[in-house]
């Protein structure tokens, strides 16, 4: 099972060492991370692997919610199925 | 496979453009709790509904968080009430009423519906009793929804039952006219109720369902209308197949959601209703689609063409991104509930016989309206009459729900807050119908009817 954390807002230092930080926490492996910095705009997108979770997703969820609201930053963390189920037939 | 695109449109479309599922409901039937015994058939009633629904609120939950997509609401949907309250001839209804109340109130959920009747035909036990305590039901709980069925293509209109609903709308009205008449927003009068409803006030379990199973209401008017911003020339085919896209994508995320919680509670999954119904909240207004597809204002000449097209698109973009579609499944036009209605309505240029027209065109009828607190209960019928006319000659569903603002007249607002809205009091015609109301009888079936 995988999920999708992206990153959205303003650039400062750290932001992937904090993201991944958490992500190791919960034993959440990262698979693919695709980031683009535009002016001082900072979007990533994350693709993680949540199948070794150690904890409950809602929980990662929230702390990864948590951790955007402390840096200024929209972090949202939503499982994959979202994405293939809306874009692919 | 993934893509960037693809993942930030879906994460716009939830923050930006007001995408939610409306509801997952649950429908629960409660064939096995008839008991002669009122007071045992509605402890039946509350334990099979606790027991089925108990987790509802919390799976909801589960899933937002999993696929950080908000469910608005968590509702129960149950078998018509009348037909539980046939066998016990001699009690007042309102018990089951109460009972679905408090099952309500354990499980947590938002709205519960069935305290309905189905009289297209005819009254059988049960029915009139039910029909006449709609009012005190309406009035003694907070979460209850009710509905009455008056008419179909295959049976024609039951006029008896269109006088009588005259009187329990405005009855209704006027016992809960300390809080703004709220008693009437949860009641709605049908030609051709469909039974997987999942939308409020008139979801009810219907008798050909099974035992229990699960529906899905997704919504959506922010992501049509902004989608469509992105094509200010294009042409109406053009922006048919734009909103075709859009719906479908709407809709795959609905079918996701509710194969989830079908899972998750073990139960059955029955249908995706593909409607877009609006919220009063901004930027998620049915009427704003149409003002982007070139209206001044909603209800001007044009209105009803271009509900036409959206209502159509909708179903073939959403038809193909579902397993089972249902209910109702069009676009919804209650004018309360759409900022862009609201407005339309007190600048007077959506009247109320333009919203007949555009009932005609799109799925259910004419919705959270506010009329004159002085309309006669005859008056009410007579509306009744036309939209059931137009549902039974065109084989659709149709509905009734308005809400006459007690000590209120034109120029006055009613505010229901919450999903519900508020509503300016629209004025009706004055000349009456009482003469034919009162004939009583029944409009018979249709050619449309004979089809075998």
């Amino acid at each position: 099972m995988r999920a999708v954390v992206t990153v959205i807002g303003k650039d400062t230092v750290g932001i992937l060492h904090k993201v991944s930080g958490i992500c190791a926490e919960f034993n959440v492996n990262v698979i693919e991370v695709t980031q683009s910095v535009l002016q001082d705009m900072f979007a990533m997108i994350m693709l993680v692997d949540i199948t070794a979770i150690n904890g409950d997703f809602a929980e990662l969820v929230d702390r990864m919610e948590n951790l955007g609201k402390e840096l200024g930053l929209s972090i949202h963390t939503m499982h994959e199925d979202i994405f293939n189920s809306m874009h692919t037939i | 496979m993934l893509n960037v695109y693809n993942i930030l449109e879906t994460i716009r479309m939830i923050q930006d453009e007001c995408l939610d599922i409306r509801t997952i409901t649950m429908g629960i039937s409660l064939l096995d709790c008839i008991d002669t015994d009122i007071d045992k058939a509605c402890d039946k009633v509350y334990n099979k509904i606790v027991s089925r629904a108990q987790n509802l609120v919390a799976v909801g939950q589960q899933i937002e968080k999993e696929y950080g997509i908000p469910i608005i609401n968590k509702r129960i949907s149950v078998t018509p009430i009348a037909m539980l309250a046939a066998a016990c001839p001699n009690d007042n209804p309102v018990k089951f009423a109460k009972a679905l109340q408090k099952a309500a109130d354990t499980c947590g959920v938002n709205f519960i519906g069935g305290y309905s009747a189905l009289v297209h035909k005819g009254f059988s036990a049960g029915d009139m009793a039910l029909i006449k305590s709609i009012p005190e039901a309406l009035d003694v709980t907070q979460n209850l929804c009710s509905s009455v069925n008056i008419g179909s293509t295959k049976s024609g209109i039951n006029m008896d039952a269109v006088k009588l609903m005259g009187q329990i709308v405005k009855e209704a009205a006027e016992r809960t006219a300390d809080r703004d008449c709220i008693g009437p927003a949860k009641l709605v009068v049908f030609c051709n109720a469909v039974e997987d409803n999942p939308f409020m006030a008139g979801a009810f379990h219907g008798v050909g369902e099974p035992d229990c199973e699960i529906h899905v209401g997704v919504s959506g008017p922010g992501v049509v209308r902004a989608a469509l911003t992105k094509y200010p020339d294009a042409s109406i085919n053009e922006i048919a197949d734009v909103i075709k896209k859009t719906a479908f994508k709407i809709t795959r995320m609905g079918q996701l959601v509710g194969a989830r919680a079908s899972e998750l509670l073990g139960v059955p999954f029955g249908i995706v209703d593909l409607s877009l119904a609006p919220t009063p909240a901004i930027g998620d207004s049915v009427a704003h689609i149409l003002e982007e597809m070139g209206l001044e204002m909603c209800g001007t000449h044009g209105t009803t063409a271009c509900l036409a097209m959206l209502n159509d698109a909708v179903k073939k973009g959403g038809v193909m991104a579902s397993s089972t579609v249902g209910g109702l499944s069009g676009a919804f036009i209650p004018v309360s509930e759409d900022a862009g209605m609201i407005d339309a309505a007190v600048a007077g240029v959506l009247s109320l016989e333009k919203l007949e027209a555009m009932t005609a065109v799109c799925s259910v009828g004419l919705d959270m309206i506010v009329v004159p607190g002085d309309i006669p209960p005859e008056t009410i019928s007579a509306i009744i009459a036309d939209e059931a006319a137009i549902g039974m000659v065109n084989s659709k569903t149709t509905a009734v729900r308005l809400i006459p603002a007690i000590g209120k007249k034109e120029g006055d607002t009613l505010e229901f807050g919450g999903l519900l809205g508020s509503g300016p009091v629209m004025p009706v015609r004055e000349k009456s119908p009482a003469k034919f109301i009162n004939r009583g009888g029944r409009i018979p079936a249709p050619m449309q009817s004979l089809k075998n």
